[in-house]
């Protein structure tokens, strides 16, 4: 069983708090992916868990054993790092039986794993090179394999897509979740690349300013953002906050834009007038079927498939749509319909979500 | 963007390098000419006649014990020197890498020993380990170590070496320093998690990474220890006591200057000549074979 937990974890840098409090409980086998734009802290959470960095306050707990203070090489670990960090030196096979090597296993048995590795990575022309020989692609394999072959607890991933380009990128994700999935490994994968978050994950930690803002599967995560940070982080074009009042005793909402749109799930809290933040996916902009809302276009953005449409709301706020085939643009105005049952009703001064 | 400028003549291009060519010519090329011409000839014990011996003084040279003497002297003096410059360079820069606070400060100190002139230097020296004025030495003699440099040659020898390789540890740290900064961190820290303890880290992924700028920084150090410790050497033992400290090229100073003995003298620093000659191909060669990580 290789579990990881993680409790009140916090970490300043001098006057600088960079994590506020992380508590996550990872199960055995279980990928956790933990998403943000840059700065938000879950590469230091990472290198936490790495033993790279000591965390202010808190405990991680490795397979139930307290590691907090432990060096990396004493966690039973394995990172892959966004530039690789390959040994330049060695060849790969060498690079792969490092760790074996210090760790005093039998020549025979090495040579046994490295080979299997290779096989299982496809690398095995490779094994005689350098890492400066190999493109990125392969040096990200070199990298998975330099991880895997000694069976670690935890697997630790540091962006280890963003120095690839998108094909490959594509490509290898799908490698790194098979991967996964045939070895059982826990793993903990940090990116800022919501795809590869969404694709990868069995649960995202999306965080926002050193706190874990909703820990969650992907699907719930999508569906039912926890507040508007969430919200607008995770979907592609981002979702559309509007603003808006609570209206007729709660059961629908005023939006500054004009529209009244009523809620379906049943009535939220708080009188007539409560500040609201209105979220609507641009896929629940339809050209018909909902509550209609005239749309000034500004921009319009042929994606083959599907057109990305964007526009001016009567009240100046902007509005994004995305729209399936091909739209003609019609002239510079045009009417657009809100899905009411697939908006999300946010508190304004919090931006928590409000459920029904 | 095309850097490359191009002359419409030849002239003025000529005339551009006409200065360095012109020092090149009168500083280096004429006087080795003249090295090498000296070297074939002999003159008579009062500088009346000169006579054209071919390579004669070379054989004379070569065959002198004392010349060998020296020879031996530079092979134990270079390679002391080269060690114990490169191993505390290696050994400061190491400590300053990973000094946090105050590296800029560190550097600084550290790099100031080689803007001290060779004969500054050794006189600092000589003030520590003077036996009857220096700090050092009169500890040494009072804890009943008979330390005396102008009466026992090892000492002597141990002395130059010190002085030599301080001069030079300030070079080799700054470019230490540079090498160890440039291996990525995160190799170091994928070695941590593999497993790896600092000690092992150090001799398994630093050491061999740092092993183009180790060789580099070697033959620096002895070409320096061959041709650049004339001052050091002459300030503080003169090549003594007996011939203990005496090197190639204060050889060549000895032969030439206080001995008057032109030819041998020359011939000694053709010798020289062809030494840092076939050093330099050595390092040219692996600078162009050399792998860049």
């Amino acid at each position: 069983m290789s579990t990881l937990n993680l409790s009140g974890i916090t970490k300043s840098f001098g006057t600088t708090t960079v994590l506020h409090g992380i508590d996550l409980g990872v199960a055995d086998g279980e990928m956790i992916v933990i998403v943000g734009a840059s700065g938000c802290g879950k590469s230091t959470l990472l290198r936490i868990v790495a033993g790279l960095e000591t965390p202010t306050t808190g405990h991680v707990a490795i397979a139930g054993r307290e590691v907090t203070r432990l060096e990396p090489a004493d966690r039973d670990i394995a990172m892959v790092f966004q530039n690789y960090a390959l040994y330049p030196h060695m060849t790969v096979a060498q690079n792969m039986a490092y760790g074996l090597k210090i760790r005093g296993t039998p020549k025979e048995e090495i040579a046994r794993r490295v080979a299997e590795t290779a096989t299982l990575l496809g690398i095995q022309p490779l094994l005689e090179r350098k890492p400066r020989q190999l493109s990125g692609g392969q040096r990200q394999r070199v990298a998975m394999g330099r991880a895997i072959i000694r069976e670690p607890k935890l697997f630790l991933f540091d962006e280890p897509l963003s120095n690839l380009d998108a094909k490959l990128r594509v490509q290898m994700r799908g490698e790194i979740r098979r991967l996964q999935q045939r070895l059982g490994v826990t793993s903990l994968y940090v990116t800022h690349d919501q795809v590869e978050a969404m694709t990868l994950g069995d649960r995202l930690v999306v965080m926002h300013q050193g706190r874990a803002a909703q820990v969650a599967s992907p699907m719930e995560v999508w569906a039912r953002p926890a507040d508007t940070y969430v919200a607008s982080f995770i979907g592609s074009p981002a979702m559309n906050l509007l603003e808006g009042w609570l209206a007729e005793d709660g059961a629908a909402v005023q939006l500054k834009a004009g529209p009244l749109l009523w809620f379906t799930d049943g009535p939220r809290p708080g009188g007539n007038g409560r500040p609201l933040t209105i979220g609507i996916r641009p896929e629940h902009v339809l050209r018909e079927g909902g509550v209609p809302v005239d749309v000034e276009l500004e921009l319009v953005e042929p994606l083959g498939s599907e057109t990305v449409l964007h526009g001016l709301l009567p009240g100046g706020e902007t509005l994004t749509a995305k729209l399936p085939g091909m739209v003609p643009a019609v002239g510079s105005a045009m009417e657009m319909h809100l899905l009411a049952e697939a908006m999300h009703v946010f508190d304004a001064s919090t931006g928590k979500r409000l459920e029904a | 963007m095309d850097r490359k400028v191009y002359f419409k003549g030849r002239a003025l291009p000529f005339l551009l390098l006409l200065p360095q060519l012109a020092v090149t010519a009168v500083f280096f090329l004429w006087p080795a000419a003249q090295a090498v011409w000296q070297s074939t000839l002999q003159q008579d014990a009062f500088g009346l006649s000169t006579s054209f011996v071919g390579l004669e003084n070379f054989a004379e040279v070569v065959a002198d014990p004392n010349w060998r003497g020296a020879a031996w002297n530079t092979a134990v003096f270079a390679t002391s020197v080269a060690v114990l410059a490169l191993g505390v360079a290696l050994f400061l820069a190491v400590q300053a890498d990973k000094a946090i606070r105050g590296q800029r400060f560190y550097r600084t100190m550290l790099i100031w020993p080689y803007a001290v002139a060779p004969a500054i230097a050794a006189v600092l020296w000589l003030f520590l380990f003077h036996p009857n004025i220096g700090l050092i030495g009169r500890a040494l003699n009072a804890a009943g170590v008979m330390w005396n440099y102008q009466l026992n040659g090892n000492q002597a020898m141990l002395l130059v070496v010190i002085a030599s390789a301080w001069k030079e540890v300030s070079y080799n740290f700054i470019f230490f320093l540079a090498g160890l900064q440039s291996i990525p961190k995160s190799v170091l820290e994928a070695a941590a998690i593999d497993g790896a303890r600092p000690l092992r880290r150090f001799w398994t992924v630093v050491f061999p990474l740092l092993s183009p700028t180790s060789f580099f920084l070697l033959v620096v150090n002895l070409v320096y220890a061959f041709f650049d410790t004339f001052g050091v050497i002459h300030a503080l033992t003169k090549g003594g006591p007996g011939k203990a400290t005496e090197t190639l090229i204060y050889k060549v100073y000895v032969d030439g200057v206080d001995n008057l003995n032109l030819g041998s003298s020359a011939a000694q620093s053709v010798i020289l000549m062809l030494l840092v000659i076939i050093l330099t191909v050595i390092q040219f060669r692996f600078v162009e074979r050399q792998v860049h990580y």
